[in-house]
């Protein structure tokens, strides 16, 4: 599905300040996986979601994703083209939908990747189909299709946003912390729509949390970085008999060192 | 008297909906519409000179803000350079061009051509006065541009520039590459500025290559008085509030020509109070835009 060879990632290199960000990273996600990274701080999660998104472009290593056409090496693709393939959803739920917007109006760039043209797929049979898909949701939006999405919470415009980018069915979801910046109540509800998701679209999924119960009580695998290298790789098996106490025993018996700070890691 | 402040209103406000195109849906401060005024006019000017069609000009006045607009958006997305810097660059640029489409004149006079104008007045000599006949023809104009932009701007492809001013990195999300869909904004809002300015000189009587200083000025503060009549997020309300903003604007300007002198005010101030009419409008939707988040919230836990 999602393969990486031999990534690196290097700021500022041949500085003073040079940061290696990633350590020739090689992770093989498979389909309809749902892998959970965690991390502390600076470990290199977000990093390894910009090279894998194409905000950044990996200093060495390659790139390769299965997309309905077959497999593709997506090395040197932009971040723009790889969207076609990945969605993302950012901690920031304004990042997702445009604010000063209608909820329809949204909902029409969202229904298909790429550029659009200058027809206007906004009609009866198209509001519909938006109301049948926010229903989904709970969350009574179906009604509020003509109004603007900043009047929306923080949750629901993730919500949308997760139901928007999943209307265009990308091959991987790339998930970044996307439930951190809502209170407890609408984190439990997105993480249930993800889950929801994941399962009904059998979906890829990698998602970046530092909420531990999270990492553990979601998906089939589970990830943890540590100083640009994943440090931990463990399958769904190994996963349902860990506790929160042997993940942060693990970690410290692999790093060989004191979690400085462990608020960080765990919150 | 109020015809004239309506004609300037509407054949301006073509150009205010260029700047609106820039300024509000990309969320891109163009300051190109200075040098694509003129350069609309000059193009017009040439054309008359040589007798060619007033709608082939038009057209061709069209296209060169387009360039203009599209030379502003490479230098800013290719090169990297601030956005408010490219538009002055080629504002600059296209000054020395303006000059060279007229064969290095800094004025064309219309004296001795028949412009659109003067033939729309003939035509309609027997059964309206000159101002009116232009005032029609001016309504007509931007009753189709209004239409033709509300349209453009309800297609999918519409929709997607009015996200790249609101979310950038929700068009890369889906997909697209924002610098083209910046780019073709800009060109079209640079297009209608040149248009504008086109007609403009025909009303006035001459091409002048200084037409265009202050006019992203003057189209801001159009746009901002526009702003205080109507409050909507339907396209088809905020295109036509600019135009009544524009026409509010030419009227403010005409009486501050008119009873200016009662406060020994001169036209050389007119400058000045549209500068500190946009300080004004800004400081007012200010203080009335930090009262509005209250109001979002109680609509949105009603719901």
């Amino acid at each position: 599905m999602l393969k990486l060879e031999n990534i690196s990632k290097i700021f500022a290199e041949g500085s003073p300040d040079e940061n290696r960000a990633l350590k020739n990273i090689n992770l093989e996600i498979h389909e309809e996986d749902f892998v959970t990274v965690i991390g502390s701080n600076g470990a290199g999660k977000s990093t390894l979601y910009n090279v894998i998104a194409g905000t950044m472009k990996a200093t060495s290593g390659i790139v390769s994703l299965k997309t309905k056409n077959g497999i593709k090496n997506i090395t040197e693709d932009k971040e723009h083209i790889r969207a076609h393939y990945i969605g993302r959803i950012f901690q920031n739920p304004l990042l997702g939908t445009a604010g000063k917007m209608s909820l329809e109006d949204n909902m029409v760039i969202c229904s298909k990747k790429g550029y659009k043209g200058l027809k206007k797929s906004l009609n009866n049979k198209t509001r519909d189909y938006f109301r049948s898909q926010l229903e989904i949701l709970g969350m009574g939006l179906e009604n509020r299709l003509k109004d603007n999405v900043e009047l929306f919470s923080g949750g629901q415009r993730q919500a949308l946003t997760l139901l928007m980018t999943l209307m265009s069915k990308p091959s991987l979801l790339l998930l970044d912390e996307h439930t951190a910046a809502l209170d407890p109540h609408m984190a439990q509800l997105v993480m249930d729509l993800t889950k929801k998701f994941a399962s009904d679209d059998k979906l890829t999924v990698m998602m970046i949390t530092h909420n531990m119960n999270h990492a553990l009580s979601y998906g089939n695998r589970l990830l943890m970085m540590d100083g640009g290298e994943i440090v931990l790789d463990i399958g769904a098996e190994e996963k349902a008999k860990l506790s929160m106490a042997e993940i942060i025993s693990q970690f410290k018996a692999i790093k060989k060192k004191e979690i400085v700070n462990d608020q960080m890691l765990l919150q | 008297m109020i015809e004239s402040i309506l004609i300037e209103g509407l054949i301006y406000g073509i150009m205010v909906l260029g700047v609106f195109i820039t300024f509000r849906i990309l969320d891109f401060a163009d300051l190109t519409v200075d040098g694509s005024f003129p350069i609309g006019a000059s193009i017009m000017g040439i054309f008359l000179l040589k007798g060619v069609n007033p709608f082939l000009a038009l057209f061709v006045a069209f296209l060169g803000g387009l360039i203009c607009g599209l030379i502003t958006a490479l230098i800013h997305t290719k090169l990297k350079i601030p956005g408010l810097l490219a538009g002055i660059l080629t504002m600059t640029m296209v000054y020395s061009i303006s000059l060279r489409i007229m064969s290095n004149r800094a004025n064309i006079s219309y004296l001795k051509v028949p412009t659109l104008f003067s033939k729309i007045q003939a035509m309609s000599a027997a059964f309206l006065s000159p101002d009116l006949s232009i005032l029609f023809f001016s309504i007509l104009v931007v009753a189709v541009i209004l239409v033709l932009l509300n349209n453009f701007f309800t297609t999918d492809f519409g929709l997607c520039m009015g996200a790249l001013g609101s979310n950038p990195q929700m068009i890369i999300s889906q997909g697209m590459n924002p610098e083209i869909i910046k780019a073709v904004g800009i060109a079209l809002s640079n297009g209608l500025v040149a248009f504008s300015g086109a007609l403009a000189s025909m009303y006035q009587g001459f091409a002048d290559v200084g037409s265009g200083s202050g006019i992203a000025i003057a189209g801001l503060a159009s746009l901002m008085i526009g702003e205080f009549i109507i409050r909507s997020n339907k396209i088809s309300a905020l295109t036509f509030r600019v135009i009544l903003g524009s026409i509010l604007y030419r009227a403010l300007m005409y009486l501050a020509r008119k009873y200016g002198y009662l406060i020994h005010m001169n036209p050389n101030d007119l400058k000045l109070i549209t500068g500190l009419l946009i300080i004004l409008s800004m400081v007012i939707s200010k203080t009335k835009f930090r009262k509005k988040p209250s109001v979002h919230k109680a609509e949105a836990s009603h719901a």
